[in-house]
């Protein structure tokens, strides 16, 4: 009886629809407005890579030590570098084929002097498979996200 | 196999698949019909390969990490786990029990998003609009907080060989506990909207019935093999980690139909909270890499199976090492994989719109199929 009445009034219905009627405030909502509004990402988010410079002098961190490349699985990084004077290595390009990056995080821990670094740069989609590419200027400037205007 | 009925064996075969919205990816299902009853079926696979193992013997250990995460990409969590506990068992490497209780909390609410992930889209399959972005919703705490912790969102890589990378960040255990507070009720708004519904009852309900003896012939494990009612989980049978030190139950189904096995994943998101309780209150202060070298050899010869409960079934991992710093082999069991073996028993005599119910309710993911 109790079973057939929940029938005829409908009760599980109405117990469904106060959930869904529950969120229809407006202060419910958990929609961002991407691209008008970028969402800020974590602070270990692993994103686009970038090469860091000295912050007072300009030079690069990096000492073309070559265990970022061996690091990663994907073998994408390429180190190049010359030998100077006094026998020391110093460092000529640095290519990061990012197409085939997946974001692992293994070049960034291997780096025993914090030069290599994946950025909080979220948006590095480009319009051909070179420009994805990056050479050592690429790498030091960062990518420069759009600015989308309405 | 059942015989055609109407006019003669007046067969059709359908092809399900590859590119339909239910089948969750490439799966193509080459189905022999009666009218609009199923009468066999067929699965093609494969689409999706992209020859992990294979990778495995041209990576380092730690190198190959990564591509596990790729596997099963709705549970890469707990998939990089079952890999780092191969290797460290492996090599003999006991973890640190901060380590240990991290992994567990990060495991479990992997676990939680799988499942939410998985009644999203499962209900959505079968009509239900409104769960997918609840469940969506709860889902995007998670991933939020695997963000804040290793960085990523889907493909985590969140865990190393002999530990964890990264230590937890500040607000981490506030985090957790309040998505512990809140996904309960949560989930009672799922149960509101779905499990006294009268037409998720008529579309689950008697549809898929799997046989405890049949799924376990089939090899089927997880949730699906619980649902028949089987009490088989990983954590209690072989348990891993630190699960032997936290009192969770395992839920188990009755009647082996799709209905059952949704009770069962819910129940197991209530569990997870429990485990994720427990585990926070054990989380203290120390060390969370293990004795590991920078380079790992683990000695020639050795051999280590080593399965975990994923959220799917049980993950397995079958790692041979020849001495040097690649392994010699890695084999993965994967649990969507051998569930799906139990497609055509469940599909057998069932109509072609329980189909999408039934491929719905193992939860495959073709990633992990295919590897």
């Amino acid at each position: 009886m109790k079973e057939r009445l929940r029938k005829i009034f409908l009760v599980d219905l109405l117990r469904g629809l106060r959930v869904t009627f529950s969120y229809q405030r407006p202060s419910a909502t958990y929609t961002e407005q991407y691209p008008l509004e970028r969402p800020p990402v974590a602070e270990r988010y692993r994103g686009a890579p970038r090469l860091n410079n000295h912050p007072v002098t300009g030079e690069t961190l990096c000492i073309a030590c070559n265990l970022c490349a061996l690091a990663c699985p994907e073998n994408l990084i390429v180190v190049g570098w010359q030998r100077t004077a006094d026998r020391k290595k110093k460092l000529t390009t640095f290519t990061y084929d990012l197409s085939r990056c997946m974001f692992c995080g293994l070049c960034e821990d291997a780096c025993p002097v914090d030069a290599l670094e994946l950025t909080q740069d979220f948006e590095i989609a480009r319009y051909s498979r070179e420009g994805l590419i990056w050479d050592r200027k690429q790498l030091e400037e960062g990518p420069a996200p759009t600015r989308y205007t309405r | 196999m059942a015989e055609a009925t109407f006019l003669d064996a007046n067969e059709l075969v359908l092809n399900m698949g590859p590119q339909h919205p239910a089948t969750h990816g490439v799966l193509r299902v080459k189905l022999r019909l009666d009218g609009e009853r199923v009468l066999g079926s067929e699965c093609v696979i494969g689409y999706l390969h992209r020859g992990v193992e294979k990778i495995a013997e041209n990576r380092t250990y730690a190198q190959f990490a990564p591509y596990t995460d790729r596997m099963d990409y709705v549970a890469a969590v707990t998939n990089g786990m079952g890999y780092c506990e191969a290797v460290e068992k492996l090599l003999g490497v006991e973890l640190p029990p901060r380590a240990q209780w991290t992994r567990m909390i990060l495991a479990e609410l992997q676990r939680i998003a799988s499942h939410l992930l998985w009644l999203g889209t499962h209900a959505l399959d079968l009509g239900a609009m409104t769960p997918v972005f609840y469940t969506f919703r709860e889902r995007e705490e998670i991933l939020n907080i695997f963000e804040n912790y290793c960085g990523a969102r889907l493909t985590t890589h969140a865990f190393r060989i002999g530990g964890l990378q990264y230590d937890l960040y500040d607000e981490f255990e506030a985090d957790v506990r309040k998505f512990c507070d809140d996904l309960p009720g949560k989930i009672d708004e799922y149960e509101q909207l779905l499990t006294t519904n009268r037409i998720w009852m008529e579309r689950t309900q008697g549809v898929g019935v799997l046989k405890p003896d049949d799924a376990i012939a089939l090899g089927v494990t997880g949730p699906v093999l619980r649902g028949s009612g089987v009490q088989w989980d990983v954590r209690k049978a072989q348990p891993y980690e630190a699960y032997a030190q936290v009192a969770f139950d395992v839920p188990i189904g009755r009647h082996g139909d799709t209905y059952d096995r949704y009770l069962v994943r819910l129940q197991e998101m209530r569990q997870s909270v429990r485990i994720i309780r427990q585990c926070l209150e054990r989380l203290e202060p120390g060390p969370i890499l293990g004795k590991v070298g920078k380079i790992i050899k683990p000695p020639a010869g050795t051999e280590v199976y080593h399965s975990i409960e994923g959220p799917k079934g049980e993950l397995g991992y079958f790692v041979v090492s020849d001495g040097t710093v690649n392994p010699y082999r890695v084999r993965i069991r994967p649990p969507s994989f051998l569930n799906l073996q139990a497609l055509d028993k469940m599909i057998q005599g069932q109509l072609v719109a329980d189909v999408v119910a039934i491929i719905g309710t193992i939860d495959i993911v073709l990633g992990e199929v295919d590897r």
